[in-house]
């Protein structure tokens, strides 16, 4: 459970909130906030996880600082949400990585994909990172499959152990029962509304983001980007699938489904993240967790790092920069599942819990 | 140094800046007609008491995507006739319900959202449309068009006094930056609110107790331009103790409290003044009546304060309050706490629970359930507040709006004291509701009305300026 400075704030809020409810057409947050008269510390990590960060709520709030109700929605849920993200981390000595993220973040990525560069080289040699490599297993060639598999399917697995771990930590602490996430027309509803994210829309106008005006500037980027790193998904498992079903080696061909769905992914993953960075730039500090804007930037670096060096490596792969790129690619990768748990990737779980908890609710 | 838009003369000049304001200012400008706008809050304060509103009521035909059903033009008369009992301009009346079909249509058109009909707390949803995010997004839209459309506004920026010439007016003298300006301008539309921000002014309406009111809404709304006008002969309409005023908790904020200090508990509670004493019946009408009434009879008690009374079975009936209840286990201590005569509390609660006849209590329409032999009486929802833990709210008299304004006519015109409309002079919103509104209220006819007077003083003023 977060610390309570930030809940008792939460809690204070909310509170009034609930006398007034002028923003009950605006998202998820406020219709959840009327089912109840009090809120526990529980309710509030809940909502707090509801929330999307549209801002709509801020700049109607007619409690707004300056007045002196001073009430800033948006900014004491982002600043539980971090709160969240750190205490609910597992195992817990990595709490800390929570602090400072963005520097961490810099240095795992950077450290990885040297490593990686740098085993090649040393295992390989020079001759074979840059050689030129063609044909079926050309990537193979540089770093056998087998280490490609291990390499990734240990921090993978870790990071979904991690996440499952706190999700259900949250789950508890949030009061719902173990059965509800996995009650498949919550989830289904939950999953809709995620997909489409929904909330981000705020009342159906867009985001007050970066600034008072409604747009719809961050939904479409933040839509980019998961869409982005779906597809990217889903061209490594129909990869993986080429693979052991069929016997296919990679590199596949331009036209091929896994690369068309890579292609796409990646360049989802950089320009989405780079539209998000663009408008973060923008956005008026206010109703903002400022103090971790760095969790959020390291996080949106590491997906526009994985989509270049990825796109890159697509582009190049018939020269002899394929074996250098493919390492560097491989270790970004590797970074971002390391990383997973420890960064602002956790969001989409605590979120996706919420929206299940949500889902359930509306149903009731 | 005056701001350079005090230096050239505008075509209309609109003092304030709330919806009544917006609507005249932006309906002059789509007329060509070039419009200055003069605010006395700054920029996070602005737009007066209509940051706080939450709805609008305005006649249309069929249901929505923003109200439920029809409320047609006759059915608006016979709730507002009700409300005021008939202490109206009848043909104002019906002249503002009529124009204010197109409210809603005109307002979305200036880029200002309603939400879809949702829980309908207030059960309005049939009758009025609900501002999207409540009358501070309304607001930041109407800022929005006022300078897309290229309309001047000058905010901490105080009219003090009018300068007029017999009927016409000349200029404003108006305080910015510690110094006074004199803005002139071809014409001027009054849309500065009302008085309920000026403590004294009230006074001359309801003596010494105006001292214990709480201001929901702006603390702007001095009654300046108002009392200036009055000054210079314009012609009042109203009585100065005629409001908008309901029962808010005592705890609020003396100014700005807005909606959330609400106490809606009093149809389940039994309310006793400071001496322990209960002094009307809580029961008589569901709301928004008894929301309406309780301000002024909270104000006629010693010390201007009262305390809604309820037991643990009422908790949870009403809406959530911004304050936490008082709590006790014992009557005698919850008193003790709000510095209530316990003894004669608790009498009157044992009297009271005496009264009470058995009946099928209904939370959410009048149930019949009543007391017998008891002075006063309640009529329903009567029901023993015998289960501990027992709850207090103390209560206050929060006003909205003051309704001793400007006399005007259809053409929202301001009448001198002769009788004569003023030359270049227009009126819309709480300076003139009371032409109205001589008493009572049905929720979201604020709007309406600024809205409605609004355009038309900004479509005459910016005609008679161009002219
Ligand atoms: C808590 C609350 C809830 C309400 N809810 C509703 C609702 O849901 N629906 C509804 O219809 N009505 C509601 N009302 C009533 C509604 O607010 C008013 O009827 C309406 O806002 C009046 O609009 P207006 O433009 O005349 O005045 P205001 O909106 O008060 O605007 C007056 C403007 O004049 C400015 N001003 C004042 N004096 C000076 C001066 N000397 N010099 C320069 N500027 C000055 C003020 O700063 C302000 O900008 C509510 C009121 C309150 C307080």
């Amino acid at each position: 459970m977060p610390a309570t400075e930030t809940l008792e704030e939460a809690k204070r809020v909310m509170q009034i909130c609930n006398a007034c409810r002028y923003c009950e057409g605006y998202c998820a947050v406020f219709p959840a906030m009327n089912k109840r008269l009090t809120f526990s510390e529980g309710d509030v990590t809940y909502l707090a996880n509801l929330c999307h960060g549209c801002q709509g709520c801020y700049y109607a709030c007619q409690y707004a600082p300056p007045h002196e109700f001073a009430v800033n929605v948006p900014k004491v849920f982002a600043e539980l949400r971090a709160e969240t993200y750190r205490d609910y981390a597992w195992p817990g000595i990595f709490k800390g990585l929570f602090e400072g993220n963005a520097k961490w973040i810099a240095l795992i990525t950077a450290v990885l994909a040297v490593a990686v560069l740098a085993g090649v080289y040393l295992v390989q040699g020079a001759d074979v990172l840059g050689g030129v490599h063609t044909g079926p297993g050309a990537f193979y060639n540089v770093i056998p499959h087998n280490v490609i598999v291990y390499l990734a399917i240990v921090p993978f697995a870790f990071a979904g152990l991690a996440f499952l771990i706190g999700l259900l930590k949250f789950w508890r602490d949030i009061g719902a029962r173990p059965a509800d996430l996995v009650h498949p027309g919550a989830l289904a509803q939950a999953l809709k509304d995620a997909g489409q994210m929904k909330y981000m829309a705020g009342g159906g106008h867009g985001c007050n983001y970066p600034d008072d005006n409604f747009s719809m500037a961050r939904r479409h980027a933040h839509q980019m980007t998961m869409w982005g790193f779906m597809l990217c998904f889903a061209a490594t498992s129909v990869a993986t699938l080429y693979h052991y079903a069929f016997g296919w080696e990679a590199p596949y061909d331009y036209l091929s489904i896994p690369v068309i769905l890579g292609t796409l992914g990646g360049i989802g993953i950089v320009i989405g993240p780079v539209g998000l960075l663009m408008i973060k730039k923008k956005a008026d500090p206010a109703p903002q967790d400022t103090k971790r804007t760095g969790m959020d930037i390291a996080f949106l670096w590491l997906l526009i790092l994985t989509g270049v060096t990825g796109l890159a490596l697509l582009g190049l792969r018939e020269t002899s920069a394929m074996g250098t790129l493919l390492a560097v690619h491989l270790g970004i990768v590797l970074a971002m599942f390391a990383t997973f748990p420890y960064g602002k990737m956790v969001h989409a779980v605590y979120r996706l819990g919420a929206l299940i908890k949500f889902a359930h609710e509306r149903r009731e | 140094m005056p701001p350079k838009e005090f230096l050239q003369p505008h075509d209309v000049l609109v003092l304030g800046a709330g919806n009544a304001a917006m609507s005249a200012a932006l309906t002059a400008r789509a007329r060509g007609a070039s419009v200055l706008m003069i605010e006395s809050a700054n920029k996070d304060l602005r737009g007066g008491n209509s940051r706080h509103v939450r709805n609008i009521r305005y006649t249309h035909n069929a249901a929505t995507d923003y109200v439920t059903g029809r409320y047609d033009a006759d059915e608006y008369f016979k709730d507002l006739m009700r409300v005021t009992d008939g202490n109206t301009n009848e043909e104002l009346m019906r002249f503002m319900i009529d124009a204010s079909e197109d409210c809603a249509d005109w307002m979305l058109a200036q880029g200002i959202k309603f939400q879809p009909p949702l829980s309908g707390t207030l059960g309005l949803a049939r009758t009025n449309a609900f501002f999207l995010g409540g009358g501070r997004a309304m607001m930041n839209s109407y800022f929005k068009a006022a300078e897309k459309a290229g309309i001047d506004i000058v905010y901490e920026a105080e009219v003090e006094e009018m300068e007029l010439d017999g009927s016409t007016f000349k200029a404003a003298m108006v305080r910015h930056g510690g110094e006074l300006h004199r803005v002139e301008a071809r014409t001027v539309v009054l849309a500065s609110g009302g008085f309920e921000a000026n403590i004294e002014w009230l006074k001359e309406g309801w003596g010494e107790i105006a001292e214990n009111f709480l201001v929901r809404g702006s603390p702007m709304n001095t009654g300046k331009v108002l009392r200036s006008m009055l000054d210079n002969g314009a012609k009042p309409i109203g009585a100065p103790d005629q409001c908008h005023a309901v029962a808010i908790d005592g705890r609020a904020p003396k100014f700005d409290g807005g909606i959330s200090t609400r106490i809606d508990c009093v149809i389940f509670s039994a309310v006793v003044n400071k001496n322990g004493e209960r002094f009307y019946d809580e029961g008589e009408d569901i709301w928004p009546k008894r929301y309406a009434i309780w301000g002024r009879l909270v104000a006629k008690q010693p010390d201007q304060v009262a305390y809604a009374i309820i037991d643990s079975k009422s908790m949870g009936l009403f809406m959530p309050t911004v304050y936490a209840p008082f709590q006790a286990d014992t009557l005698g201590d919850l008193a003790e706490q709000l510095g209530v005569d316990a003894p004669t509390m608790e009498k009157t609660i044992a009297d009271f629970n005496a009264a009470v006849q058995p009946g099928e209590f209904n939370a959410t329409e009048p149930d019949g359930c009543h007391t017998e032999g008891l002075e006063p009486k309640k009529s329903n929802w009567a029901r023993k507040i015998d289960t501990p833990p027992y709850y207090g709210y103390p209560v206050k008299m929060g006003i909205t709006f003051t309704y001793l304004g400007l006399e005007v006519n259809k053409s929202a015109q301001v009448f001198m004291n002769d009788g004569k409309p003023a030359d270049n002079i227009w009126a819309a919103g709480e300076i003139m509701a009371g032409n109205i509104l001589g008493q009572g209220y049905a929720g979201g006819t604020g709007m309406a009305i600024g809205n409605v007077f609004g355009r038309i003083a900004g479509e005459e003023a910016a005609r008679h300026a161009r002219n």
